[in-house]
């Protein structure tokens, strides 16, 4: 129980992931926290190719966990850019108003 | 050992539970600060893992720049939050019901799985043994040598990113006074001076 393993850090892992998907559903109004539960998917992502990395003794798995938090923090800088950008055309946030390019 | 093991346990449990209160608190700036506990914890079990550099650069790059840009939006648009969580309770059970789907499929894959015969010779970057060469060292050897050019595509994203949020949210407004100092430069007294010989006793 106490001899921690692999399998014990993919568990949070996945926990992590489901609960950021869990958090996209149950937020589907506010895109603040549905960014935000995207990043904790990120994080998830994250923890689990340092798990690998460390437990096959390969550091490549944290090379690319390096370039999954660079893309993550440019994906938070644009998402909240066109943010504020929507909220200052429209007034609101309200993701079920996004439709004005639906075609 | 012992003390590992329950080091492990703290720290990630509390970055459930803070996950769960992201991801439900009322306030989007207490869900803020509940992000940056999950990124706090999650980077303690990076050191608990033995990826030291990623840890400290988990907290430089997520705690300081994107939960205060978070932090930023979120206080710096006047946006009625009790409106948008109008929806909460309707979208629960579907919400529930794919959440237990995906972490039950997670469980029965991690539960399930093994390592292939041949994986611990398929070893691309083998790690120095860390008594002797540290995280932070065997990265950057093989950062910039091996993965210089993702390195600078890196870079280059990163570079994108930026210019893309300028250009988006830079406006100029119509209505502000500004300073053109190549017009007051440029400007020449006979544009704007006009000398007049005037009499004694009369005006302009």
């Amino acid at each position: 129980m106490l001899e921690i393993g692999l399998s014990h850090y993919l568990t949070v892992a996945a926990v992590l992931f489901t609960l950021g998907i869990f958090g996209i559903f149950l937020n589907r109004k506010n895109v603040i926290i549905i960014l935000m539960s995207v990043e904790l998917m990120l994080l998830a992502v994250n923890i689990n190719l340092v798990a690998f990395s460390t437990t096959l003794n390969d550091m490549v798995g944290q090379v690319f966990a390096m370039f999954v938090l660079t893309v993550a923090a440019a994906e938070a800088a644009i998402g909240l850019a066109i943010l504020v950008v929507y909220f200052r055309n429209r007034g609101t946030i309200e993701v079920e108003d996004i439709n004005l390019m639906k075609g | 050992m012992i003390i590992s093991g329950l080091a492990f346990y703290l720290f990630s449990i509390i970055a459930v539970v803070a996950a769960v209160m992201v991801i439900s608190a009322r306030n989007p700036v207490h869900s803020v600060l509940y992000l940056i506990v999950v990124f706090f914890n999650s980077a303690a079990l990076f050191v608990l893992m033995g990826a030291e550099f990623l840890a400290l650069i988990l907290v430089i790059v997520y705690v300081g720049a994107v939960a205060v840009l978070f932090l930023f939006v979120v206080m710096m648009l006047d946006i009625d939050f009790t409106e948008l969580r109008e929806g909460f309770l309707r979208y629960l059970p579907i919400g529930l019901v794919i959440g237990l789907i995906l972490l039950v499929e997670l469980f029965v894959v991690i539960g399930a799985w093994a390592f292939a015969s041949d994986a611990a010779n398929q070893i691309a970057a083998p790690a120095p043994p860390a008594d002797q060469v540290d995280n932070t060292l065997a990265l950057g050897r093989l950062l910039y040598t091996d993965y210089a050019y993702l390195f600078q595509a890196a870079g280059m994203i990163l570079l994108v990113a930026m210019i893309g949020a300028i250009v988006l949210t830079l406006r100029h407004r119509p209505d502000t006074k500004r300073q053109r100092v190549a017009e007051q430069v440029a400007r020449r007294p006979d544009e704007v001076l006009d000398v007049r010989k005037v009499n004694p006793g009369e005006g302009i």
